[in-house]
């Protein structure tokens, strides 16, 4: 059996991999945890990662979890080219701050601002008060400014004049708030440009076809009562 | 200019880059930020790092923050043993995995357990609701849980017979509420086991003395506090309320 790649692209971490995977022609089999239908809390699932998690990866005997992780992997195994994750000290190094960083920082607000503007209402009916979902939009805002003025600052990419990890991560968080009809780059010209010089990088086709189910979830219908039910406790821990 | 490394020792951060640069006699000056004094929020600070975090590396005028990005380049720079960073892809796998994981599994409850038992009620004069600790300490369990059964397993350390980034990583911040009298290893002998094998394998000499801040924190005497200071942890501290 080959790698097998765990994945719903409606997840920030399973766009980057999915991306990367693709882009790097890296030879795969998508596995769909379906998120939404809480497929990946099934036994069968917990078999692959009993953190109940996507992404997953599989290769062989060996499991891994944590699309950094994946990502680094993946760049090591299939030799993708340098500047993905640079052999240069201080060019990776920028690359991994940014992605230690970006754990409790911009994927922790694109994740709330999704989930309090959108799925929590409209998903699993559960109103979300409106001082809530200011203070959400509040803080993604923050962290958009630090985006840009800490690590983008005047340089095309993340990390230094190529694309790397670092921006396949930002812009693949980046795009949740955006399906949930946030204003990320609107009012930010500097990100704006960014954001087409990495999807020109990764391939406008890639690009849309990984994005595809982040940007039709405004039309998603609410959920069932039984699945509601099966989501509530796991959203509840992914909010926290 | 030599490596500067910027740290105040109370952050389980710093201790890992601290014990790491000492244990691998990696020459560096101790720049030392204040958290109890706010120096950290100070314009010499945010001149140096405008995410006014802790810690921060200053090798000429490359500057880095985040710990695991100092760790590694600290590795590779000064060409630490292997064992602290394996080569190989699925053990080096194993350490990324865990680097990644702790930000939000490990580091973040580990914290809260300190602001809840001891910082909030010292500084502010209020206790914090009970449910609110019991689910804390909740969480604290179950990460300690996941932590055996997913990445320690049956193994003297992470990625098997050698100390590497990730034991380290992962003691520092586990030590974290031990400054408000609350030890996590109490559960699990697997785990106290573990802990004692990290500490002898930096060096229990090293171990105590970057952890001697710590220790101590409940001596702080908090009227000294900065009122800016406190004024912005009693704001940041309606987040956890």
């Amino acid at each position: 059996m080959g790698l097998e790649l765990y994945l719903d692209l409606l997840s920030q971490p399973c766009r980057a991999v999915y991306i990367f995977a693709k882009k790097n022609g890296i030879p795969f089999e998508l596995r769909t945890v379906e998120l939404l239908r809480g497929q990946h809390l099934s036994d069968a699932f917990a078999q692959v990662n009993p953190l109940k998690k996507v992404p997953a990866l599989k290769d062989g005997d060996f499991t891994l979890t944590e699309s950094v992780a994946i990502l680094l992997y993946l760049a090591r195994k299939y030799e993708a080219p340098d500047h993905w994750y640079p052999q240069d000290l201080q060019g990776r190094a920028r690359v991994d701050e940014y992605l230690a960083w970006q754990h409790t920082a911009l994927r922790r607000n694109c994740l709330r601002a999704l989930w309090h503007k959108v799925m929590l209402p409209v998903f699993l009916g559960e109103p979300v008060s409106p001082q809530m979902l200011a203070a959400t939009l509040a803080e993604l805002d923050e962290t958009l400014q630090l985006l840009e003025n800490k690590f983008l600052q005047n340089k095309a990419f993340l990390a230094g004049p190529q694309i790397s990890l670092a921006d396949l991560v930002a812009i693949t968080e980046l795009m949740h708030p955006v399906g949930a009809g946030c204003q990320v780059f609107e009012s930010r010209p500097k990100l704006a440009a960014w954001r087409q010089r990495v999807e020109a990088a990764v391939g406008e086709d890639l690009f849309q076809e990984a994005n595809a189910d982040i940007l039709k979830l405004k039309d998603l219908p609410p959920a069932d009562p039984v699945t509601k039910e099966k989501l509530r406790p796991s959203v509840q821990a992914l909010l926290q | 200019m030599s490596l500067e490394l910027y740290l105040d020792l109370l952050s389980a951060p710093c201790r890992a880059v601290y014990i790491f640069a000492r244990k691998n006699s990696i020459p560096f000056e101790f720049q030392f930020v204040d958290l109890l004094k706010g120096h950290h929020h100070s314009r010499e600070y945010i001149g140096i790092n405008p995410l006014r975090k802790l810690p921060s590396l200053k090798d000429g005028k490359f500057v880095l923050s985040e710990s695991v990005a100092i760790l590694f380049y600290l590795c590779r720079k000064y060409s630490a043993p292997s064992h602290w960073y394996p080569p190989d892809l699925h053990t080096r796998a194993r350490v990324d995995e865990f680097m990644a994981w702790q930000h939000t599994a490990i580091q973040l409850p580990m914290n809260k357990i300190l602001w809840i038992k001891l910082l909030i009620p010292m500084i502010t004069g209020e206790e914090v609701p009970a449910e609110k600790t019991e689910q804390t300490l909740e969480e604290v369990k179950k990460s300690m849980q996941l932590f055996e059964e997913k990445f320690l397993q049956d193994r003297m350390f992470i990625t098997g017979d050698q100390i590497s980034l990730a034991d380290l990583v992962a003691l520092v911040e586990m030590m974290q509420p031990m400054a408000s009298n609350h030890n996590v290893f109490l559960n699990s002998s697997k785990l106290a086991e573990w802990r004692m094998r990290v500490e002898l394998s930096i060096g229990s000499g090293l171990f105590w003395e970057a952890h001697e801040r710590l220790v101590k924190l409940a001596e702080w005497d908090c009227s000294t506090l900065d009122p800016v200071v406190k004024e912005r942890i009693c704001e940041f501290l309606q987040k956890y309320k």
